[in-house]
């Protein structure tokens, strides 16, 4: 097996087309528990950390760009970014322990493909995009479109995350994730749930977004929840309907970690209260950016 | 927090300076099992089944003997037949155990082992050795292992303990019986009968460190293992057993070892590691995995457990029926009979049935776990007593205060107790402020009780005064709760001079007389008695030095704080150092030894108090506020007492809420790493609030009992009987997961 640390995006791509059996890796700490388990054997280790884009985050009026391998660490730690995308930002400090997360990264996350990954339904609430580079230059996709079932991405085999790409938060806008695992840490997700809201100046709702993981092959939308939400306010009656979606939606499986009558009951207690702390937020971020 | 009873005016007894072994294990120079890399050595892999149960067709080791870098193989035959030798039944099991011969009786069941030069090619090795099996039905479960015409494991085995025996074989290897009074005559004084059937499920102990074992065998036929256990003295008479040779012609070292909790008592690497290394001329390492200790390592028993008690309105119980089924794993010998025995010990029952059964299942062989067999019953007892209380109104303290076993009790298991500390432990729960404070919405507060025996059993010790008066206390018992503090903190108060003077060192089989394991809560009871003894030998020396110094009666001398005193002041006095300056004009070295088997042991009781707050949407429940009361008897080293007392605890926590062994229809094991299985966090507990309770054990010179174990035996009711509270549903089955939870408050709903 071979190391290489490339250190532009370009020396990265021409790596993994010249060579079949190449992985890429950023933190590793899926790649290495993957490795020793014996479940994968590539030839070639590509370390994305040593590329500047990779693992830089920033911000300009318009969007934020984090780069895919940077460490969730850095992330959690940004006062501003925790401050706009205080759900993300919590789904990210909810990966591991702090030794995880001075290595685990957002590309790793999803890419990965795992449906409990706890990043993924919270950026997709957040409308986040990848930013892919391969042989022919870069495309942009919507992360929701990345993982396409357990462990499988619709990227090419020489493809990669170079950056996610968020767009500024809205005003009167929040966002939240809440995971159910039995114990409080170093756990996988049974149930996760992410919700974004933004609300009108008269305080109703104008938009909102519901994703689940861990309940489906990938992460999905509950749209009945979203409309039941649109144009009213998070009334008993409004939370039962988020609730019942976000349980009509689940489509797990039976096993060691939860039955599927548990995942899709929680599910739905998760939405609602995903819904209420984005509310909240979105209430407090009356002002500007 | 310490309740002493009276206090004798120790100087050492009873403090809590900084533990001996701690620098090291924080820098990481501690040698563990798996530590240890001799010159030459070679890596072994154990290949084990995956299939519950099977009869093993042939084994084919040709391919892997052939790979690169492999220099041994070896299979079952690769061992003496001792059920050909007419070796004792419970020999032939350890055998079959650690390598099996014509059946494998659970995934994970050892069927042959190789040792190669990297760890790869050993890893390699093992995935060539061909194995043909023809698969059998297996059994899980103790319902499925007693039931009509179910597989047999062991075509031979028929029911002990039942008259006459019966004719045909089962996976029943015995039955156990507890009677007294008159049942019919109990339940019909009793104004109020709770009934309720409980289940449990096989745990892992979840020490930290796997299993690890080195062997380095010489070519006279003798050899030395290093390894991670309990008891050095047991691994190697076990090894012996497996290997067929002398036990003194194996040494045996005792690595540092990170957890044991009862399963470090038994063998499984270590005779393979020798033939390995025999049959390659090289010292061989064996390393499990995490997987491989979870699959083939201890665990403790699944059960099934029915409880009917009867109590007059005034509390008093006055009949309980108790009849339970404990899986063994692989062979006989689960600790139903410690769980029949102990079931209702607490308490004073005039009439009583306690029947027991210890049934054989196609999963890893049971292992000692702190208070084997304990904790499930008092799951069962001290939850039907909790909805007995509320049934009647009465106060949970109140209650076992009413039936408490006392000083002169005739225990349920047949002697009376002598002086023993379970009221005070039921007081000290009740004096706390934890007992009164106020519980949040969706919280709830539960009491559970909890005795065990402790052991007594052989112990050595040797002390050695160093040239300038400090001390060496040398022992044969491997230290995993803090051995090494209390017994320095003896020597010291018995030699009166400074703990850090003192060091213990766990010496190796050729180097210390004998002792028994590391368990039963017994090192520092009787261990510590041996060093006491040995101490007081070497003050006995110590003053007749002094009196030939002074040319004297030895009855002129008197040893305090640590020096020789003329009873009447005539002379200066003479210290440990000075005498041992001079050891060479007064006898030579200053030196003693003892050896004992315990002159008795001290039960012990623990009462503990949990908060819990449930969420009843999902289910997961929150250990909010914890307390545990706990009579040490002395506490030596209150430190590693809490240590014990509140590792007990968290164990006992993990049991109650998650912990457990799944597996799938073919008898697989589906969650065998810490992810899946899980111990608890750090941040799923509050603090253990202690309350140590010190009721000395008469039989032990500064009164200790042992506090290993007992901790672990009332958690699972306290926190089901604080959920009942929470929630007002009785969990009967373990673990009271969030799925179960769950499960259990839409029932109620319904
Ligand atoms: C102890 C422990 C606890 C954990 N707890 C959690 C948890 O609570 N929640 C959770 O969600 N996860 C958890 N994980 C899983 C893991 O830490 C996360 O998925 C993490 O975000 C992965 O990031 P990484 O950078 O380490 O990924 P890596 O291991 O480096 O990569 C993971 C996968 O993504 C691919 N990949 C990485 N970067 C890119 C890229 N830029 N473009 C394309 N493909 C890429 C790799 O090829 C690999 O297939 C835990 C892991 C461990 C070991």
């Amino acid at each position: 097996m071979k190391y290489i640390a490339p250190s532009s995006v370009e020396e990265a791509t021409s790596l993994l087309s010249t060579s079949p059996s190449a992985q890429v890796f950023a933190g590793a700490t899926d790649v290495v528990p993957q490795l020793r388990a014996g479940r994968s054997a590539p030839e070639l280790l590509v370390d994305l950390k040593k590329i500047e884009e990779l693992v830089a985050i920033a911000k300009d009026d318009d969007k934020w760009t984090v780069g895919a391998a940077a460490p969730t660490a850095n992330l959690t730690e940004d006062e501003a970014f925790s401050g706009e995308f205080p759900g993300l930002s919590e789904a990210a400090g909810l990966i591991g322990s702090d030794q995880i997360q001075n290595r685990s990264s957002l590309g790793g996350n999803l890419c990965n493909g795992s449906p409990a990954a706890d990043s993924v339904p919270a950026m997709v609430v957040n409308g986040a995009r990848a930013v892919i580079a391969g042989p022919n230059g870069t495309r942009v996709l919507d992360v929701a479109e990345v993982v396409t079932g357990p462990g499988q991405t619709s990227l090419e085999a020489d493809e990669f995350i170079v950056e996610f790409e968020l767009d500024r938060m809205p005003a009167r806008s929040g966002d939240a994730y809440l995971r159910m695992i039995p114990r409080t840490e170093m756990d996988i997700a049974v149930v996760g749930a992410g919700a974004r809201v933004t609300l009108a100046e008269d305080g109703s709702i104008e938009e909102a977004v519901v994703a689940l993981g861990a309940v489906a092959p990938t992460v999905v939308r509950v749209p009945d929840a979203e409309a039941a939400l649109v144009g009213g306010t998070a009334d008993d009656e409004t939370l039962s309907a988020v609730a019942e979606a976000a349980s009509g939606v689940c489509n797990p499986i039976d096993d060691k970690r939860g039955t599927v009558a548990y995942r899709k009951q929680v599910a739905g207690v998760l939405a609602k209260r995903a819904v209420l702390i984005a509310i909240e937020r979105a209430e407090q971020r009356n002002g500007s950016k | 927090m310490a309740i002493t009873e009276e206090n004798p005016g120790y100087k050492w007894v009873g403090t809590r300076p900084i533990r001996p072994d701690g620098l090291e294990k924080v820098t990481g120079k501690a040698q563990f099992g798996a530590d240890l890399m001799l010159p030459g050595m070679l890596f072994g892999k154990v290949v084990r089944s995956p299939h519950a149960h099977a009869r093993i067709v042939s084994i084919d080791t040709t391919a892997a003997e052939a790979m690169v870098g492999v220099k041994a193989v070896i299979t079952g035959s690769d061992f003496p037949d001792l059920a050909a030798n007419g070796a004792h039944a419970s020999d032939i099991d350890v055998a079959n155990n650690a390598i099996a011969r014509e059946k494998v009786l659970y995934e994970g069941h050892v069927v042959a082992a190789v040792a190669a030069t990297t760890r790869d090619q050993a890893e390699a090795a093992a995935k060539a050795v061909e194995v043909t099996y023809e698969i059998l039905p297996h059994v899980l479960t103790v319902d499925e292992a007693m039931a009509e015409g179910a597989p047999l494991l062991h075509e031979g085995m028929i029911t002990k303990g039942v008259d006459p025996a019966p004719e045909e074989p089962s996976n029943v290897a015995s039955k156990i019986l507890h009677e007294r009074g008159d049942l019919d005559q109990g339940f019909g004084e009793a104004d109020v009968v709770v009934e309720r059937e409980f289940t449990t499920k096989p745990v892992h102990q979840g020490y930290i460190e796997p299993h690890a074992a080195v062997a380095d065998a010489n070519s006279d036929g003798r050899a030395h293992i290093w390894c991670s256990s309990q008891g050095h003295f047991q691994m190697r008479a076990y090894s012996a057993t497996v290997l067929g040779v002398s036990p003194g012609t194996l040494k045996v070292t005792a690595a540092e070892i990170g957890g044991g909790f009862g399963g470090k008592t038994v063998i499984y690497l270590e005779p393979l590691a020798v033939r390995l290394s025999q049959r390659a001329g090289r010292p061989v390492k064996l390393v499990m995995d995490r997987d491989e200790v979870f699959r083939a390592t201890g665990p403790t028993s699944g059960t099934r457990i029915r409880v009917k008690m009867g109590v007059s309105q005034d509390g008093k119980i006055t009949a309980a029926e108790v009849w339970m089924a404990y899986e063994a794993g692989a062979y006989s010998g689960s600790p139903v009979g410690a769980a029949g025995m102990t079931a209702i010990a607490c308490y004073d029952i005039p009439n009583f049935v306690v029947e027991g059964y210890d049934v054989v299942c196609n999963k890893p062989r049971v292992a000692a776990y702190r208070a084997p067999g304990a904790p499930m019953a008092a799951f069962a007892v001290e939850s039907v007593l909790d909805d007995l209380a509320r049934d009647i109104g009465m106060d949970p303290i109140d209650i076992r205060l009413a039936n408490a076993a006392v000083e002169g009790t005739q225990a349920s298991y047949g002697p009376k107790f002598p002086r023993i500390g379970f009221v005070e432990t039921l007081e000290a729960i009740k004096d706390h402020p934890n007992y009164t404070a106020d519980l949040g919405p969706n919280q709830g507060r539960g009491v559970a009780a909890g005795f065990w025996f402790n052991a007594g059993m052989m112990s050595s010790a040797t002390v050695h005064i160093n040239e300038n008066g400090t001390a060496t206390v040398v022992t044969g018992s491997p230290d995993i709760g803090g051995s090494r503090q209390s017994m320095a903190l003896m020597a010291a108060e018995e030699l009166g001079i400074p703990y850090e003077s003192i060091k213990a060192v766990v010496a190796d089989t050729e180097t210390v007389g004998f002792n028994d394991v590391t368990g039963g809560s017994r090192v520092t009871l009787a261990t510590g008695a041996a060093v006491v003894d040995a101490c007081r030998l070497i003050v006995e020396d110590l003053r007749a030095r002094a009196a030939k110094t002074w040319d004297v009666e030895v009855d002129q001398v008197e040893w305090v704080d640590g020096q020789a005193q003329h009873v009447d002041g005539s002379q200066p006095p003479l210290s440990l150092s000075d005498l041992a300056a001079k050891s060479g004009r007064t006898g030579g070295p200053i030196s003693a030894n003892a050896s004992l088997n315990s002159r008795g042991v001290g039960a012990g009781f623990s009462t503990q108090l949990c908060d819990v707050e449930v969420d009843p949407e999902t289910g997961v429940t929150r250990v909010v506020r914890y307390l545990t009361a706990q009579d040490a008897g002395r506490a030596i080293s209150p430190d590693y007492v809490e240590g014990q007392m509140q590792g007990g605890v968290v164990q006992g926590i993990g049991w109650a809420l998650n912990e457990e062994y799944i597996h799938d229809q073919d008898g697989v094991m589906e969650n065998p790493s810490f992810l899946d299985y899980r111990i608890p966090v750090a941040s799923d507990l509050p603090m253990i609030d202690c309350a140590i309770v010190e009721v000395p054990n008469p039989a032990h010179p500064y009164g200790v009992r042992g506090v290993g174990e007992v901790g672990i035996v009332p958690p699972m009711a306290a926190v089901g009987n604080a959920i009942n509270d929470a929630i007002d549903v009785r969990m009967t089955d373990l673990p009271m997961s969030p799925v179960r939870i769950l499960e259990a408050l839409t029932e109620q709903s319904d």
